[in-house]
């Protein structure tokens, strides 16, 4: 078992989550509310990231982010390191192709709260703010939860963004999906089993608990 | 309630960012290796280790592929090539100190899986039989395209005068290590692999292999090299994989050494 890679993994999920939640419920509110006239255009921008291979995803990636590019140049005079075959330029990737893992679980949940409550919370005298905070976001919650445990999920389960972005560096960006290649290149199959065991069981709990969050919604609601 | 306990979760999350592994305390330098080797090199760090109390963190892989990612600025150290060809192109593109030690050459062997209808004959004879008869289904090479033993096994095959009836049956490996398992783990008669791994333990009780004549391709001069930013750790290795300690190692896995005879 190589415990490393499944703490890169684990750490690597979590922080998707952590910088992904604030944009996902500021993104996911507005494209619930709006009425602007290109909102299907942005609505499949979000969802793009579902249908592109992921090897495409990892190819713009590496030519967006690499050292011959202003950005790649820039994050490397203020960072210090190149963003390419690190964790942060994982983690980069990592928000973006789970964009859509966050955005729409919340966007649903958001609609679901309904233009009619907002209105009798406004007409209540209630601060946009106050009620956004007591009204909307207990309301989609479970919402909001469904989107974490699925970016979660996702995360572990990357590989072919990990693959072409991250280079398989322990401790860096050999994340356990890469780990479990690696095993079966080396012809390590006990090792590969062992790791691929968790992860079933890790994705697993996750659906369950996923299921378990939808249930207790359509509960409260019945 | 939910909202606290969330609110809580996310907080754990966030402090899970100031474990993050960019702080690396000790010199530990990754070092990328050609895949064939696999089992060769990581016995050497092992000795490295064992000598000196110092560590090096491999990742093995397609030289092709590595030569690509450094040019990208990948933080490795060291590069141990499986040719030459990829080391000068890191010279020219200025990352690497200098135009490196030859420190090994490699030998191709036909890989044939235990129970294949395919004999394990070095001049490719049963080969050309199988591919006549019928029994072969599919034959595993790293890929031409970037690594350096598929590119010899495509000299091979096309010395033996088989390449263009065997190219549609072919399945192609990412480096010669998948290649190798792919060969072996019986979805095709055999494969055409790096001597280093056909002698591993791993790949030995999975498979019988027969060395293909060297004159049938251009050698496998395999080159390794320090890149810009390498620390004493990684200098260390570079020294050490030239000692005697190292060279018998690699001797064991079927490398010709440079300066030996044979």
């Amino acid at each position: 078992m190589d415990w490393t890679a499944l703490a890169l993994s684990l750490q690597l999920g979590a922080l998707t989550v952590v910088v992904l939640l604030p944009l996902g419920i500021a993104f996911g509110r507005w494209l619930a509310v709006t009425s602007i006239r290109g909102r299907s255009v942005v609505e499949a921008a979000t969802a793009l990231p579902l249908v592109l291979p992921p090897t495409v995803i990892g190819f713009y990636l590496l030519v967006a982010f690499g050292q011959g590019t202003w950005f790649g140049q820039m994050w490397r005079d203020v960072v210090g390191r190149p963003l390419v075959f690190t964790f942060e330029g994982l983690l980069l990737a990592s928000v973006i192709v789970n964009i859509p893992f966050a955005v729409q679980p919340i966007q649903r949940g958001f609609e679901a709260v309904g233009q009619e409550l907002r209105d009798a919370a406004a007409s209540c005298g209630m601060s946009w703010w106050r009620a956004f905070w007591r009204i909307e976001l207990p309301l989609a919650w479970p919402s909001i939860l469904t989107a974490m445990v699925l970016t979660f999920a996702h995360t572990l389960g990357e590989f072919g963004v990990v693959l072409m972005v991250g280079g398989s560096i322990p401790g860096e960006t050999k994340t356990i999906a890469i780990a479990i290649y690696d095993r079966v290149q080396a012809f390590d199959d006990a090792a590969a089993a062992r790791m691929s065991g968790l992860l079933l069981l890790i994705s697993l709990a996750t659906i369950a608990l996923s299921y378990g969050i939808t249930r207790r919604t359509g509960n409260r609601r019945g | 309630m939910v909202l606290r306990k969330t609110l809580a979760l996310v907080a754990a999350l966030s402090a899970s960012l100031a474990l993050s592994p960019a702080a690396k305390a000790q010199d530990e330098p990754i070092i990328a290796a050609a895949s064939d080797l696999q089992f060769a090199l990581t016995e050497v760090a092992t000795a490295f280790h064992g000598q000196t109390g110092k560590e090096v963190k491999l990742t093995f892989g397609s030289s092709g592929n590595f030569a690509r990612q450094i040019q990208q600025g990948a933080p490795f150290e060291m590069f141990l090539s499986a040719d030459e060809k990829f080391v000068r192109d890191l010279l020219v593109a200025g990352v690497a100190v200098d135009d490196g030690t030859l420190y090994a050459i490699g030998r191709i062997v036909i890989v044939v899986p235990n129970g294949s209808s395919l004999k394990a004959d070095g001049t490719l004879g049963d080969l050309a039989l199988a591919l006549k008869d019928g029994r072969l289904t599919k034959f595993a090479i790293a890929n031409p395209e970037h690594a350096p033993y598929g590119q010899r096994a495509e000299e091979a095959l096309r010395h033996a005068g088989l390449w263009d009836e065997i190219k549609d049956r072919l399945v192609l490996g990412e480096n010669v290590s998948q290649a190798a398992q792919f060969a072996t783990a019986g979805g095709a008669e055999g494969g055409i692999v790096a001597y280093s791994l056909a002698l591993s333990p791993e790949v030995s009780k999975l498979a019988t292999y027969a060395l293909i004549p060297n004159d049938w391709h251009e050698p496998l001069r395999q080159r390794m090299v320090l890149l810009k930013g390498a620390g004493e750790t990684a200098h260390d290795f570079y020294e050490f994989v030239q000692s005697p300690a190292a060279r018998d190692i690699l001797k064991q896995f079927g490398f010709v050494l440079p300066g030996d005879t044979t």
